[in-house]
């Protein structure tokens, strides 16, 4: 799946980054806990949250993931959003629950594939 | 042996927020050396998670990162309040942290395992009351 694809399926709104929506996504993972979303590198992956502070950001660059989802309209400040942009991640923003946002995309073949 | 090249940091611990920005740092320069993605990745999460630590828990600290031809060693230092029993700090799960810090997504007790889950060795040298030095080698192979 691409970003634009989980983009569409998640009727999300584009915050940084647009001209990466044609990156590929192998996995994704919906966490609100920085640390377990560290235990496990995801390859070409997205992360979906709730939680909106810096650190979400940080957290993406250091397990080299491609996109932040941002649930249940949630909007980042623009400190984040720059932070994300300096390091080309695509930053969505979805009305959608966590719940609900992961299993539209789970639904729709994006795996959940987890390796060390 | 050649020497190593070193990285310091000074790693502030007023602000949760801004932490991390030397786990960033090192990153880039790391990217910029060419080492292979899968090094920088376990360099850079190991001292993400020391670094969150320190101001969590130590009002901060300093950070060396140490690259020589064969490995990286990442050497955490604080003056914070030491760690009275590793076994259990060790732990998945067991965490000190405030709520505060859990709102923010840290302090669910998985900092210390996942150092040590992305580092080949490590070493947690700590005494209470005085401080702790934790020192990481990941290899580069």
């Amino acid at each position: 799946m691409k970003i634009k694809d989980l983009k569409e399926l998640l009727d999300a709104d584009v915050l940084c980054c647009e001209e990466n929506l044609g990156r590929h996504l192998y996995s994704a993972c919906g966490c609100d806990l920085m640390s377990d979303v560290l235990a496990y590198v995801k390859d070409q992956g997205a992360l979906l949250t709730g939680l909106v502070n810096p650190q979400v950001v940080r957290t993406a660059v250091m397990m080299d993931l491609v996109c932040i989802v941002f649930v249940r309209s949630k909007l980042p400040t623009e400190d984040i959003v720059e932070l994300a942009k300096e390091n080309g991640i695509v930053v969505l923003t979805t009305d959608k629950r966590l719940y609900e946002a992961c299993g539209i995309l789970y639904s729709n073949g994006l795996g959940v594939k987890a390796t060390k | 042996m050649s020497e190593p090249l070193v990285f310091h940091y000074d790693i502030d611990g007023e602000d949760f927020i801004s932490a991390g920005q030397a786990s960033i740092q090192i990153k880039k320069n790391l990217r910029r050396i060419g080492l292979s993605p899968e090094v920088i990745r376990r360099v850079s999460i190991a001292m993400y998670e020391g670094e969150i630590n320190m101001v969590i828990h130590a009002k901060g600290g300093t950070a060396d990162v140490m690259l020589y031809e064969d490995r990286i060693e990442i050497i955490l230092a604080d003056k914070g309040p030491g760690i009275s029993n590793i076994e259990e700090a060790m732990q998945e799960g067991f965490s000190t942290a405030s709520d505060t810090i859990r709102s923010l997504g840290f302090g669910a007790g998985m900092g210390l395992p996942n150092m040590k889950r992305y580092s080949d060795k490590m070493t947690i040298d700590t005494t209470v009351g005085v401080g702790t030095t934790v020192t990481m080698v990941i290899n580069i192979t």
